[in-house]
């Protein structure tokens, strides 16, 4: 930038090369100025807005809201009790669906490593899930678990696992289990593709000295691949743990937050408070809180990697 | 080494990696093989035929209805509209912005990186209330030109991720030899190096048109009229107003997931450099 100031006190006499000088060094920004201004602006200055937000009492649907109250929502939140709930069904939705991405993506990225007759079809028809937009995908699931047009329900009951043929979506014990399997559908190829890439970095030779060794196949996977797989696999489970957790969309596709807020996890819950209610304030300072958790979540996680490593 | 004659021990271990793979191909495409057969399931059979795995007869009736007399073609357009334009500007945007980080070293670099990996971090639904009170006075609520503004920020930073790794991959004497030549930075970026990028540039393209046909949460909030309603809000309204017509809806479903499994095939190839240049987004 302070070569952009310089234009206005550039000598005469040595125009060309400043010139070209000015355009060298200002060039960088000129490429990345349209990105940034929009980022800027519909990003960066929403947030900071939302958090102001977070400390005023906004209602859509009162033409004279908008003064500031001070701590008054999170005063509110502290004794919502769905807040709470919505609190706990994040950590039961998160905790299952990356668990379960996360084991059923390893198991097929293995499956996918070593080459097979049609591969390259296989993959692409294994990956398709990802590509099925996500409004689409929960649609599909609760149709799935629909007894009127799915056939779950009747497969459920023919194997005794269900006593009658219902759908899962409305029975407050089960219901939440119906987005997760959809979130485990939709998310297995991500974990999948992620895992290959990183699988086939690993050198063969590897492997074929400890087979030569006399390791046998478990023996290899622990003492190769886990460990090649391990900086991977930390890395895409934290980034995924966080995304997930914020992923509102199944939930309000397939449940709308229901039966009884079974399923509202806090992203679904600060949606339907701006969406339905209208009220922004509210929703402002649920997501305030959600902020600083991730971010207290994210901090762990760095203090963890850093005690991790000095132990070493 | 002994293991390549086919001992008992290997042929039980090939059938049970065929036999994984095929569990996983079924568990993939049973949803959407599902979507399609309701689709094409007449009526009158729906209910009698609920959970046979392919109806005895079939008929396009539901596309026919839903192509002719319902909104949807209207909904697609927009969708159409909304994905397509952001795609594009995201793509131009990118290319430039990707361009500056693998190519400059330049003061504020690590900021610019920072901040955009700070947007790829936070809840985008701590940003549906705000932007709905800053969109509404500027009448881009209820239009498609408001969806194709927030979409495309929200799409730059990784976008711009995803260019600057095509743009890595490129040697910098290729551009430095054009300038040799007399050619300036910017004619060598955009004779030599964007058609070198074109591979990437289509990648980019049908990862951003995927993510913007995707998208629901800010069409729902942003979007209230049928006129401007894009696919998705146009299908949730259509499921809770006539919520007992399964085959028209399975009908507008397979519609939503064409475009997509289009775009999927465009990119299926860069999905390992899409993913981990964006491995923070869905």
């Amino acid at each position: 930038m302070a070569s952009l100031a310089a234009r206005n006190g550039g000598s005469q006499r040595d125009q060309r090369p400043l010139k070209k000088r000015l355009a060298d060094a200002s060039a960088p920004y000129l490429y990345s100025a349209p990105a940034l201004i929009l980022i800027v602006t519909v990003m960066l200055v929403p947030l900071v807005l939302g958090i102001s937000y977070a400390f005023r009492d906004i209602q859509l649907l009162k033409p004279f809201s908008g003064g500031f109250i001070g701590l008054d929502h999170f005063r509110t939140l502290s004794q919502d009790q769905n807040f709470y709930r919505a609190l706990r069904n994040t950590l039961w939705w998160t905790g299952w669906s990356v668990l379960l991405q996360f084991v059923f993506g390893l198991i097929l990225a293995l499956l996918l490593d070593k080459p097979f007759f049609g591969r390259a079809i296989v993959q692409a028809l294994v990956f398709l899930p990802w590509a099925v937009p996500s409004f689409l995908a929960g649609l599909n699931w609760a149709w799935l678990f629909n007894p009127v047009v799915g056939p779950l329900p009747h497969w459920l009951f023919a194997l005794g696992i269900m006593s009658e043929p219902n759908n899962i979506l409305s029975d407050p014990q089960l219901a939440m289990w119906g987005p997760i399997i959809a979130n485990v559908w939709w998310g297995i190829p991500f974990f999948a593709i992620t895992l290959l890439a990183a699988l086939q970095a690993i050198p063969r030779d590897l492997y074929e000295a400890a087979s030569i060794d006399g390791a046998g196949p478990v023996k290899r996977f622990l003492s190769i691949t886990l460990p090649f797989l391990a900086p991977t696999i930390a890395i895409t489970v934290l980034l995924r743990t966080v995304w997930i957790s914020n992923f509102a969309d199944l939930i309000i596709v397939m449940t709308n937050g229901g039966p009884a807020d079974r399923t509202q996890i806090v992203a679904s819950y600060i949606f339907t408070q701006a969406f339905k209610r209208l009220d922004f304030g509210y929703a402002s300072a649920i997501a305030l809180v959600l902020l600083a958790l991730l971010i207290i979540y994210s901090m762990l996680i760095v203090v963890l990697r850093q005690w991790l490593l000095s132990k070493d | 080494m002994a293991g390549h004659s086919l001992t008992k021990g290997r042929v039980v271990a090939l059938l049970a990696h065929r036999l994984a793979i095929l569990a996983y191909v079924a568990f993939a495409l049973f949803p959407l093989y599902w979507l399609l057969k309701v689709s094409v399931t007449p009526n009158k059979l729906l209910y009698s035929e609920g959970i046979r795995m392919w109806p005895s007869q079939t008929s396009f009736e539901h596309f026919d209805f839903v192509l002719k007399h319902s909104e949807f073609p209207t909904f697609f357009k927009n969708s159409l509209i909304v994905a397509g334009s952001t795609a594009l500007i995201v793509t131009a945007l990118a290319s430039l912005a990707g361009y500056a980080l693998s190519r400059f070293s330049f003061r504020g670099k690590y900021w610019i990186v920072a901040l955009m990996l700070l947007t790829q971090m936070f809840p985008l639904v701590m940003l549906v209330a705000p932007i709905f009170k800053m969109l509404s006075p500027l009448g881009l609520t209820n239009s498609l030109t408001g969806l194709v503004i927030v979409y495309t920020a929200f799409n730059v930073p990784f976008a711009t991720f995803l260019m600057q790794s095509f743009f890595d991959g490129i040697p910098k004497d290729l551009e430095e030899a054009a300038m040799i030549d007399g050619a300036t930075q910017f004619g060598a970026f955009r004779q030599i190096i964007l058609p070198l990028t074109l591979p990437g540039i289509a990648a980019t393209l049908g990862f951003v048109f995927t993510a913007a046909w995707s998208e629901l949460l800010f069409s729902l909030m942003l979007i209230s009229g049928n006129a401007a309603a894009t696919f998705p809000v146009g299908l949730l309204s259509f499921v809770s107003k006539f919520s007992i017509d399964f085959g028209q809806m399975m009908a507008a479903g397979v519609m939503a997931l064409i475009p997509a499994c289009l775009f999927f095939l465009l990119i299926q190839r860069y999905l390992v450099q899409g993913l981990t240049a964006g491995a923070v987004k869905g």
